[in-house]
């Protein structure tokens, strides 16, 4: 039996007036939990919303405090750093949905319905890309920030970045939607579909009610995220880091040889149950299925029509979860909305995951970008 | 023949025939520049013209150190991402030293008039004396200054003389609303009144052209 990994403390405004969701469903009241470094300045033009991937949280910059790891985008975010926190004001807060705090099926239930106490659980309804960019308006307007300097994500967190262009053109005046795609494709849906069937597969689930007695379904949440975790590397980058090594031993003797691709594997499925929760994993993975940026605009070019914001787009050449050419796709789009737009693919083999390591000609390029912004709006 | 001012500024490590095409573009235009490579003469046309300058670089390392100085610029190439705009976004679209490399220029020069009003056109001529005499004493490919790639490495897949652009032109129905040629150091060449001589003593030429 694995436990839960612990509640924390989490920074987080609760809005009373909560949020109308895609669903119809209202969510009253609305909890956002949320991390900011650097300082706002006087005209409340420097600020930087950074917006987190599947499993990424508020943490950005600084130690995750589930797991004491540094913060996710650690290298790229802080002082003196391409998103340099002496000079901008940047806002990280955990998606709508999320389990670090901010509403989320694992946060008590507020409909009224259940037991007093109960979770949301699977009863959480259904959100959206759009709705966690809703409740992240929220927050930046409690903020009093009227306008973003940037919005800034990889993967889920660039679906964010544009539905925050899409959505709020005059309130993004820089954005930059990194190894992402204007819509969830076909072979990601697929990759997801495998893992919520592994949760759901795993007896310990309970049809999502593993919460009332203080388990998890750690063996289903576990192959899930060993799944997304290939899809997160591309096969030089396992060649190289692994090969066909094997783990504690020299060759292969066909009694219970474990490869060291599999241990690491199981590494990475073992670790994540103790930082995330599986009701949250069905919940976000499904809002990044339904994530089409052209439906109900008629077109990726018809959402961008007309706007001011600049874009910056970047891939990564061995992504193969989010390719260059979904990348071209969207750069294309915006060009036919004649929108201002950078685009860049970064040499790489280290997969869709690049987005998060160490990639000076990536970083060099973001921090030029987000200079270059802050220099017309004279931050 | 339209007027030419004198170069007026001249940026440094800025490739001579950008200098010149820096000079045709008037006050706040929207420019689009295929081939910019790192961005010299937009970030030059956007802090002295204040023009909305955009680009595109077929070269990733190029684009890359472009976009890190905060320009708009795009990895793509003329023959795929040019139809991709909208009809008349551009007041200019630049085409410096890539006509011959393209691989279907008379699609690339019809893009680049549906998107822009005006399209500025530099390519090294085909015509000039060097060329014709090299070609017609060794029996070989020409190797010049210009022309200084082996035939089976060189990326000018379609090289053209003046006379063969010019006439490119009027078939499909283009003005030319100017045209210069020059030497390979960027010096004006003083035949400009004459096509003809333009096109045996000029080692690049410049045309501004519109739709007709």
């Amino acid at each position: 039996m694995v436990a839960p990994f612990p509640q924390v403390e989490h920074q987080r405004v609760v809005l009373p007036e909560g949020l109308t969701l895609d669903c119809n469903v209202t969510i009253a009241p609305l909890a956002i939990a949320y991390r900011t470094y650097g300082r706002l300045n006087a005209a409340r033009s420097n600020a930087v919303l950074i917006c987190h991937a599947l499993t990424g949280d508020q943490y950005v910059a600084e130690t995750q405090p589930v797991t004491g790891k540094p913060g996710w985008w650690s290298n790229l975010v802080g002082p003196g750093l391409p998103v340099d926190t002496d000079r901008f004001f940047v806002i990280c807060a955990n998606v709508l949905g999320g389990c670090m705090g901010s509403t989320g099926p694992r946060e008590p239930r507020t409909d009224g319905k259940g037991a007093p106490g109960d979770l949301w659980g699977t009863d959480f309804p259904t959100v959206t890309i759009r709705d966690m960019v809703r409740a992240q308006k929220k927050l930046v307007e409690q903020l009093g920030i009227e306008r973003l300097l940037a919005v800034i994500g990889g993967s889920m967190g660039g679906m964010q970045v544009l539905e925050w262009a899409a959505e709020y053109p005059e309130a993004v005046f820089a954005a930059a939607p990194i190894a992402c795609a204007a819509h969830h494709s076909a072979q990601n849906i697929a990759f997801h579909e495998v893992g919520r069937a592994a949760i759901h597969a795993d007896p310990a689930w309970r049809g999502g009610r593993y919460w009332t007695d203080g388990t998890i379904p750690a063996q289903g949440l576990s192959v899930a995220r060993m799944v997304a975790h290939i899809t997160y590397l591309s096969e030089a980058a396992l060649t190289r880091k692994f090969g066909r090594k094997l783990q504690g031993a020299s060759a292969v003797t066909f009694l219970e040889d474990v490869f060291q691709v599999e241990s690491y594997l199981r590494h990475q499925g073992s670790t994540f149950v103790r930082r995330f929760d599986a009701n949250s994993y069905l919940t976000i993975t499904r809002a990044m299925d339904y994530f089409d940026l052209a439906n109900e605009r008629g077109s990726v070019a018809a959402a961008f029509r007309g706007t001011d914001t600049r874009f910056f787009v970047a891939s990564f050449s061995s992504d193969w979860l989010f390719p260059t050419s979904e990348s071209r796709a969207l750069v294309r789009a915006l060009n036919a909305a004649a929108a201002r737009v950078s685009f860049v693919e970064i040499t790489t083999d280290k997969g869709h995951d690049a987005f998060l390591l160490d990639e000076p000609e990536f970083h060099r390029a973001l921090g030029g970008f987000l200079s270059g912004a802050a220099r017309e709006l004279r931050v | 023949m339209p007027d030419h001012s004198p170069i007026q500024y001249v940026a440094k490590n800025m490739r001579l025939d950008l200098r010149l095409i820096a000079e045709m573009i008037p006050e706040g235009a929207r420019v689009l520049d295929i081939g910019c490579g790192d961005g010299a003469l937009m970030a030059h046309l956007a802090a002295e013209k204040q023009a909305d300058a955009r680009g595109i670089e077929i070269d990733m390392q190029a684009a890359t150190e472009a976009v890190s100085q905060g320009l708009a610029v795009i990895h793509g190439d003329a023959d795929n991402d040019l139809k991709h705009y909208p009809d008349g976004a551009f007041d200019y679209v630049i085409l410096s030293r890539t006509l011959q490399a393209v691989e279907k220029p008379q699609e690339v020069l019809a893009q680049m008039l549906r998107i822009g009003r005006h399209a500025i056109v530099s390519f090294p001529n085909f015509g000039h004396w060097q060329v014709r005499w090299r070609l017609l004493t060794t029996g070989r490919m020409p190797n010049t200054d210009t022309w200084n790639t082996p035939w089976y490495r060189t990326p000018n897949i379609h090289p053209c003389t003046i006379l063969d652009f010019f006439d490119l032109a009027a078939k499909d129905g283009y003005v030319v609303e100017r045209w210069l040629a020059v030497d390979e150091r960027g010096l004006k060449a003083p035949w400009r009144r004459s096509v003809r001589l333009a096109n045996l003593f000029g080692e690049q030429a410049l045309v501004q052209l519109r739709r007709g």
